[in-house]
């Protein structure tokens, strides 16, 4: 047998030993972070992942755009925030009845408010997005992969969210134009619609 | 005696093989001070309250912008310190959640509240997360280099947040401003549902 390093002949214990080093298993020592980047990335594609969602949220920036001052910037802050409340009441296991028809009766009840035009007062626009929103936050608030990073998600799916309502409000701005404000009402007609049709999916 | 050295020798190379780090503190490449910094760049749940008392305090105008960018680092640093020297690490997830979520909400309601008061609220803050990643540190082996790190990251983001929104007058630039805050707070609330359910 030929020497490696010792000078008497290689005994068995050492040899042993090196094939144990040789063997041994080494983790992955780099810090990727796995799952946090996904955590952040499955939040935000959340919200957009369900046209049913995307209907309500852009309806909230549609509807806040028609009302005007300070409906405009009040109601895209309080659907983040009881939704936000939503999610944390399913999260702690509290059961909220008829979810799928809720979140479908928000995207009616808000195409209908913006294809009428209805204006309420402040008080009552904020009670209608909140107790929608509500809905919205119980169903998809706590569909956390398992891995990923709480917090990185939560952020995600606020930031997503809040995204929606000012592409609802950007679009909201063409009431400015006369045509523009049929082709609003026209859009809640939309929302309507497609309320109406996830709603039949949520009772039939 | 040449067989029990080798096998000592083998047995002292096994001894000295790195173990896992288990912690998390990002190794940027460049020292302490600079993982440090990094890794309140990396910790959204030190951020969001952060950048909560700084939009708080340029919301209310230069004097609490100008307390907060001093009280922040220099009460982040001091906590810093004695959580370096805690003996175990802290765990208090619900109340860093929680004073997070206090802050946004503050910043989304717009709260009038004196320049003192909000100095004093972003110092608490900082007390709070600065005990907390002291001793984090510590229990990683860093110092007070990285503790530094994390402190200048902290009085850098407090200070362009605080100076950014100061000067803002206009009516949809503020709201902007609350909008954020809103969203730092409903983050926060998600995430105390994650605690309540354990997966956080």
């Amino acid at each position: 047998m030929k020497r490696l390093f010792l000078s008497e002949p290689t005994p068995m214990p050492a040899l042993a030993a090196v094939a144990m080093l040789l063997l041994w298993p080494f983790a992955a020592w780099a810090h990727v972070e796995s799952g946090q980047a996904g955590g952040f990335v499955s939040g935000l594609s959340h919200p957009v992942s369900g046209l049913d969602h995307v209907l309500a949220m852009v309806a909230v920036g549609l509807w806040g755009a028609q009302l005007g001052m300070p409906a405009l910037w009040v109601l895209p802050v309080a659907f983040p925030m009881m939704m936000a409340f939503g999610g944390m009441l399913g999260l702690m296991g509290l059961p909220l009845p008829g979810v799928e028809v809720g979140i479908a009766l928000s995207a009616m009840v808000l195409g209908a408010l913006v294809l009428g035009g209805i204006r309420l007062s402040l008080i009552a626009a904020v009670l209608v997005v909140a107790f929608f929103a509500v809905f919205h936050g119980h169903a998809h608030g706590t569909e956390l992969e398992p891995g990923q990073n709480a917090m990185l998600y939560s952020l995600g799916f606020v930031i997503a969210t809040g995204l929606l309502h000012a592409v609802g409000i950007g679009i909201g701005l063409i009431q400015r134009w006369d045509f523009g404000r049929t082709l609003l009402r026209g859009a809640g007609g939309l929302v309507l619609a497609g309320g109406l049709y996830f709603f039949w999916g949520a009772v039939a | 005696m040449n067989r029990a050295r080798s096998c000592l020798a083998l047995a002292a190379l096994l001894l000295a093989l790195p173990s896992v780090a288990l912690a998390h503190l990002v190794n940027s490449g460049l020292g302490p001070f600079y993982d440090g910094a990094l890794h309140l760049l990396l910790s959204p749940g030190d951020l969001l309250g952060l950048l909560a008392a700084a939009l708080l305090a340029g919301l209310r105008g230069p004097r609490a912008g100008r307390l907060t960018v001093m009280v922040l680092p220099v009460a982040w640093l001091l906590a810093g310190l004695i959580g370096l020297h805690l003996p175990s690490t802290l765990e208090l997830p619900w109340l860093s959640v929680l004073s997070f979520v206090f802050l946004g909400v503050l910043v989304a309601a717009d709260i009038k509240l004196a320049p003192v008061a909000v100095a004093a609220l972003a110092g608490l803050y900082a007390v709070l997360h600065g005990l907390l990643n002291g001793a984090a540190l510590a229990a990683i082996g860093a110092g007070p280099s990285t503790l530094l790190g994390v402190v200048m990251t902290v009085l850098v983001l407090a200070l362009l947040t605080s100076a950014a929104v100061v000067p803002l007058r206009a009516a949809w630039a503020k709201i902007v401003v609350r909008v954020a805050g809103s969203w730092v707070a409903a983050v926060g609330m998600l995430m105390l549902g994650w605690l309540a359910q354990g997966t956080a």
